[in-house]
């Protein structure tokens, strides 16, 4: 008797929900007559905001809510309608299994474009989903060159690749530090193990002497057996492919055991306040790259926006999330919908001034000839130090007068006036970047 | 010939706290024969507490080994309710169920204190505040910091502690007949209950020292770091023979020194074949291996006795 009431209640229960649902739905159309007209447009923002690398996902999400923020003040009207920007964001935790999961959320919810997302590692599988559901995503993070390799038209991404990103820092390493030994270590991770193999193979095309690989996981914290069995070949330099959370100790311990190789690491562990935090004194000198320009480097306007907004400066890719997702903006402007169907053509064809500088993107959906940047930690602060533009590399400074110079025209200048050495020992690392 | 010291400076520290934390599983078990599965997670908690108490107290500029010490000295009866909680709630009410019932309670239990750290610490990497400077000395080539001393001599220390309970007092005399029967220590005026009691309490207490030395250790905590530490401190425990005190201790540092061996030499040995990243591998397969023909561990020949 009582489970019958149970069961009744439920069905009761059920039934009023499935009417909510539909009430709702209808809802916009209808009582879009009387005041202006509007639509509600859903830009999805994934990164992971719990977890070791929180602090680079709630970077990312700001961008996103910058940019989303001032395109509401701007009052943009699409398709006659007033446009309201909301973002959905979500947490994918870092984790593969997850991305693939609020992909498919934010795809059923029809939001009409994602920047996202963080990793690699699930911006990968989380791609698949977009694809299917014909979604524009770009990613203002993710490194690895599979992600656009797919053949999916609907990706795209704003900062270099990791075959872009592995020779600007291994030439930076082979030009700066001349080492003649030097060790490997990743984390396993599709990320981590990319950026580790194209450091490779810029480092051997550079006859450099590469140690036989050292893994961990992207959990690790005790890397005292491996660094020790490091520590026996003498490296001059250690290079690590893989997140801060395991890249701080990774150092603190690697300076515990008296190792004085240069320590450099990718984009993942180069947070210079997170370095600081885990590694500690063991922090000054670490060497790391970035797939686009320093975070201080962008555009002025996005910058005092910024710090206004969320009183503290860009980490690492929200100025270049921000991008993302004035892309997307700029592109539902241009085709006059929201619609991604309509709109993606649109996309792939920008041509668009961001905070990051000049965008436009290739046939795979990369951004054309896009900056790294490489930084080292001195006094306690990340410099950049050089910057790696289509196959060339130049110090910060040349690159910051280029820049001044010709402010209007991005893509060519700092190039030209690569140093002569840096030119030559770039060459090796253009060849390796090419196979 | 220096790395392989340091190699083995690295397994001594990381084994000595394996011992410790083996030395609860095997206490706990020793007692009435259930494999606690929820202490390693006792370790994460008391790594966590001490963390919040030395992030605390790190600013109010008190000498470093006073802040860690507070830190301890807060995380150890935290772990210890903890331990007694356990005890009272998950396994007293089932003791005379069937042996299974208490392992699965076990399992619940370490989720449910996982998922409370998570509530409580959040998802994050936690790093530990670094206000104790670490010095490096020399030995023949090879490092060893204050703070791997530290680790070592506590380990040491606190297993001489329990020995000296465990044999020399009227408590550890009464733990001891408990394992042996506890029907008969019963009718011989032990009080089973609370001899039972206190050996949670004194596991917990362990535990809470290990998580503390796991955190500045590493200068991290993180709120799953507590499962696998606990599975290789209770594979430790088997290692040596489980139930056996001085097996735990024998186990916990053989481990540690097996994995750092493993991660040092494995790729040698393989040619490469088998990376670093297979360490616990290496150290599972010796435990296996020594499984193989010795099913009741190193120094276990006791257990094989009891039934």
């Amino acid at each position: 008797m009582k489970q019958s009431k149970l069961v009744l209640t439920l069905v009761a229960a059920a039934v009023g929900l499935i009417g909510c649902g539909e009430e709702k739905k209808p809802e916009p159309p209808k009582v879009a007559a009387p005041p202006p007209p509007s639509i509600e447009i859903k830009i999805g923002s994934v990164a992971p905001l719990t977890g070791g690398i929180a602090h680079l996902g709630k970077d990312n999400e700001n961008g996103v809510l910058l940019a989303l923020d001032e395109a509401n003040a701007g009052k943009i009207k699409i398709d006659g309608k007033d446009a309201k920007f909301v973002i959905m964001s979500e947490d994918d935790q870092a984790d593969p299994k997850v991305g693939k999961t609020v992909a498919q959320k934010l795809a059923d919810a029809k939001v009409a474009g994602v920047v996202g997302h963080l990793n690699s590692g699930t911006s990968i599988p989380a791609s698949e989903v977009y694809n299917g559901a014909g979604i524009p995503v770009i990613s203002g993070s993710a490194t690895n060159p599979k992600l656009t390799e797919q053949g999916f038209k609907v990706q795209f991404r704003v900062v270099g690749r990791d075959d872009q990103q592995g020779p600007a820092i291994a030439s930076y390493l082979a030009i700066n530090n001349k080492p003649k030994v030097v060790a490997i270590v990743d984390d396993a991770t599709a990320y981590g193990e990319g950026l580790a193999n194209e450091v490779e193979k810029t480092l051997k095309a550079a006859k450099i002497n590469v140690l036989p690989r050292e893994k961990g996981t992207d959990k690790t914290v005790d890397w005292k057996a491996v660094l020790t069995k490091i520590k026996g070949r003498k490296p001059d330099a250690v290079f690590y492919g893989g997140m801060d959370a395991t890249a701080g100790p990774l150092l603190k311990q690697g300076r515990e055991l008296g190792i004085k190789a240069v320590f450099a690491f990718g984009d993942g562990a180069c947070d210079g306040d997170k370095m600081k935090e885990l590694a500690g004194e063991a922090a000054e000198g670490l060497m790391c790259s970035t797939a686009g320009i320093p975070a201080a480097a962008a555009d002025s306007k996005f910058l005092a926006a910024f710090k206004k907004k969320f009183n503290s400066d860009p980490k690492i890719y929200s100025p270049f999330t921000y991008d993302a997702a004035n892309l997307l903006i700029e592109a539902m402007k241009k085709a006059n919908s929201a619609d991604p169907a309509k709109y993606l053509p649109e996309l792939a064809k920008m041509d668009y001034k961001g905070a990051t500088g000049r965008i436009m993107f290739d046939e795979k959906g990369d951004r054309k000839d896009p900056e790294i940047t490489t930084s080292v930690m001195k006094g306690g602060k990340l410099e950049p130090v050089a910057i790696f533009k289509a196959g060339q590399t130049v110090s910060y400074e040349v690159f910051l007068k280029a820049a001044a110079a010709a402010p209007a025209e991005a893509p060519k200048p700092a190039a030209e006036v690569a140093k002569d050495a840096a030119k030559t020992a770039a060459e090796p690392a253009k060849d390796a970047a090419k196979k | 010939m220096d790395i392989f010291i340091q190699q083995l400076i690295n397994g001594v520290t990381l084994g000595s706290v394996y011992a410790v934390v083996a030395l609860g599983y095997t206490m706990v078990y020793g007692i009435i024969q259930l494999i606690n599965f929820a202490h390693g997670e006792v370790v994460l908690i008391g790594a966590m507490v001490a963390f919040s108490v030395i992030t605390a107290l790190a600013p109010g500029g008190w000498p470093p080994l006073m802040v860690v010490a507070a830190g301890t000295m807060v995380a150890i009866p935290v772990c210890m309710a903890i331990g007694y909680g356990l005890e009272r709630a998950a396994y007293r009410p089932l003791r005379n169920a069937p042996r299974l019932a208490p392992l699965i309670s076990a399992i619940g239990m370490s989720i449910i204190l996982q998922h409370l750290a998570l509530l409580v610490w959040s998802r994050n990497f936690i790093a530990f505040p670094q206000i104790i400077r670490s010095e490096p000395y020399h030995i023949g080539g090879a490092i060893i910091t204050n703070v791997q001393i530290a680790i070592i001599a506590t380990s040491v220390a606190m297993m001489a502690g329990l020995a000296l309970i465990v044999y020399r007092t009227r408590l550890g005399t009464a733990m001891r007949a408990t394992a042996q029967n506890q029907h008969v220590a019963g009718l011989m005026g032990v009080d089973i209950n609370r001899i039972i009691a206190v050996t949670f309490l004194i596991a917990a207490a362990l535990a809470a020292v290990a998580g503390v030395m796991v955190g500045s250790y590493y200068g991290i905590a993180h709120y799953q770091m507590g499962s696998l530490l606990g599975l290789k401190a209770f594979s430790a425990a088997v290692l040596g023979g489980i139930g056996n005190l001085p097996g735990a201790m024998l186990g916990g540092v053989l481990l540690g020194v097996v994995e750092a061996l493993g991660a040092g030499y494995i790729g040698d040995f393989t040619d490469n074949w088998f990376g670093s990243n297979y360490q616990d591998v290496f150290a599972f397969m010796v435990l296996i291996a020594v499984l193989v023909f010795r099913p009741t561990g190193l120094l276990g020949e006791r257990v094989g006795e009891r039934t």
